[in-house]
């Protein structure tokens, strides 16, 4: 099976800031979103158990390739980075249109992506790459098995999961479900060097002409500020557990929720 | 000249209006006041009447659209289906489209953003109507807590269109005084996506007490020490009259189901009391959380993060003060 994992480079949870600009800050150390880690483990363990290849497909205004090449140390094939200075400041509309003008460069049965990412994204991207690319979605997918040329999908619901069968080729969003990622081997570190990173600008896509990317944007950040501070916290320390409970006790009754 | 405000409402499995959707609907009537612009509700299902009825008790007016084949699909495809058709049916397609940041929610705006051709604000903490400024036109101003909530951002729609995802436990719920018409629609020109099947809903939890609705919630972390321990926050949880919540490390350990996920990649949480046992407080966790009303945490670590947000850090063994909070707990209640 021929897999394309969406990744996206954020930056390393808890380290995470806005420049001057309001635009999140990328010179900070930039990791593989965490749920995407997720998703490669699966196409991984999906090639490793039927054959097939696993394309990395990112995007980075910059074109930062660090954290595709530790991707590409867990055992992914090759890895195509879509950059262009025009992509700062883009939003989910213009990477859905990006995404998706780059997944019709290449050729795949399925598109695996993360529920979420870890910098502010909420999750809508590989919907939209889906609708534009006219391929059956399956999300929040704890399970992903390839079934009669199709795919079945475990889908998360409120109370359980549905299952969920598609045919192929088809866009499929997984959570931490599938399982933890591996982490690289040093074989894989060491071959990871020599795999292919393919920049891509958006001209190369067809997109140099649409209104595409940061001076497009769909949306704007107006202002920041600085949540109020909780007050400060009382601290209870020394004491026996009894003494712990009922300072927990008063408190709570204290704040009336007792 | 605007084509308003549209609230989609979301039914639950049992045909139901979920929480969420009220206090969507309540936000963007707030928000509709504020702009001067009339906001209608969709609702879209198999059976749409209880939930379009639900939504009703919100809004002054709401669309109840019948889409037999939301029986075997998933939800966000059918609905999007049909909003777009009755975009398209209508005067005036909606300027606005506020949703709830559930799974279906955020499925739905990604394939509405492409079908609709607008941008997306995701997860939402509050909603204000903002006007004009620079190039940004008068329109929605949508507060976001990223990373962690260690910062807020204001943002806008650079045209006057857009599709807002609202967190949930952002808003209280509150209903109109009377409640608003319910009236059918049927759109022609259903666009159709690409079929996915529903095979089968397997039900694994049973629908008790849930951590997004829940007064109070009893987390527990790593610090926990493995399943046996969250035997003790059950407790403390039935005790309070709450739910059970867990960080990641724990749903990962495999102590506790992913549903008790509070987190990033799991729910976000606003109890009036969040007691958190064993839980370090690391960003991914802080995230689904901070915005509890009280946060009591008990680590042994006096050096754990959720100490710099706690209203009440305990520095202790959490495996001799839940049994010491549960006895006095239990002496309390008699």
């Amino acid at each position: 099976m021929r897999i394309v994992v969406l990744v996206k480079p954020v930056p390393d949870p808890g380290e995470e800031r806005l420049g001057d600009d309001g635009r999140v800050d990328r010179s900070v150390t930039a990791v593989i979103n965490g749920n995407d880690e997720y998703v490669l483990e699966a196409a991984l363990k999906l090639v490793e158990a039927g054959g097939g290849e696993v394309t990395l497909l990112s995007m980075s205004p910059a074109g930062i390739t660090d954290p595709v090449r530790k991707a590409l140390a867990m055992g992914a094939t090759r890895a195509v980075v879509v950059s262009d200075p025009a992509l700062a400041g883009a939003c989910s509309w213009s990477t859905t249109q990006v995404l998706a003008a780059a997944l019709r460069t290449l050729e795949f049965d399925l598109v695996l992506a993360g529920a979420d990412t870890s910098d502010g994204g909420g999750g809508i991207v590989a919907a939209g790459v889906a609708t534009l690319l006219d391929l059956p979605y399956l999300s929040y997918a704890r399970r992903i098995e390839p079934r009669d040329g199709g795919v079945r999908v475990e889908r998360l619901s409120a109370d359980g999961y549905d299952v969920l069968d598609a045919s192929l080729p088809a866009v499929v969003v997984g959570t931490q479900l599938l399982g933890e990622p591996r982490y690289p081997s040093l074989r894989g570190i060491m071959g990871a060097r020599s795999k292919e990173i393919a920049i891509r600008s958006l001209a190369d896509l067809g997109c140099g002409d649409r209104p595409i990317g940061g001076a497009h944007a769909t949306t704007a950040l107006l202002g920041t500020r600085l949540p109020a501070p909780r007050g400060s916290g009382r601290v209870v320390r020394d004491q026996d557990p009894v003494a712990a409970a009922s300072a927990i006790i008063d408190f709570l009754v204290e704040r009336r929720a007792l | 000249m605007s084509g308003g405000i549209w609230v989609v409402g979301e039914a639950d499995a049992a045909g139901a209006l979920t929480k969420l959707s009220g206090e969507v609907a309540t936000a963007a009537r707030a928000l509709g006041e504020a702009g001067g612009q009339e906001v209608t509700g969709v609702v879209v299902a198999a059976d749409p009447d209880g939930a379009a009825a639900s939504l009703a008790t919100f809004l002054p007016a709401v669309l109840a659209v019948r889409a037999p084949e939301a029986a075997d699909r998933p939800a966000a495809a059918v609905v999007a289906a049909r909003i777009v058709a009755l975009a398209a049916a209508a005067q005036q397609p909606p300027a606005y489209v506020v949703l709830g940041a559930s799974p279906d929610g955020r499925d739905l705006a990604g394939i509405l953003s492409v079908l609709l051709e607008i941008g997306v604000l995701v997860n939402a903490t509050e909603l204000a109507w903002g006007q004009a400024t620079g190039s940004v036109p008068a329109g929605p101003r949508v507060e976001m807590q990223p990373f962690g909530g260690r910062v807020l951002t204001s943002s806008g729609f650079t045209g006057e269109r857009g599709i807002i995802l609202l967190r949930p436990n952002m808003v209280t719920a509150e209903p109109l005084a009377a409640p608003g018409s319910v009236e059918g629609r049927t759109p022609g020109d259903v666009v159709d996506l690409p079929p996915v099947r529903v095979v089968e809903r397997v039900t694994t939890e049973s629908a008790g007490a849930s951590i997004e609705e829940a007064r109070v919630i009893v987390a527990g972390g790593r610090g926990v020490g493995g399943p046996d321990g969250f035997t003790g926050l059950r407790e403390l949880a039935g005790l309070l009259g709450g739910a059970v919540g867990a960080t990641r490390a724990a749903v990962d350990a495999g102590w506790i189901p992913y549903a008790s996920q509070i987190g990033q990649t799991g729910k976000t949480v606003k109890p009036a009391v969040y007691l958190a046992f064993g839980v370090s407080g690391a960003i991914q966790h802080k995230v689904g959380m901070h915005a509890a009303e009280t946060i009591i945490a008990v680590n042994r670590d006096p050096d754990a993060p959720i100490g710099e947000f706690a209203d009440l850090f305990v520095i202790a063994d959490l495996a001799a003060v839940v049994p010491a909070l549960a006895a006095a707990l239990r002496a309390r209640i008699g």
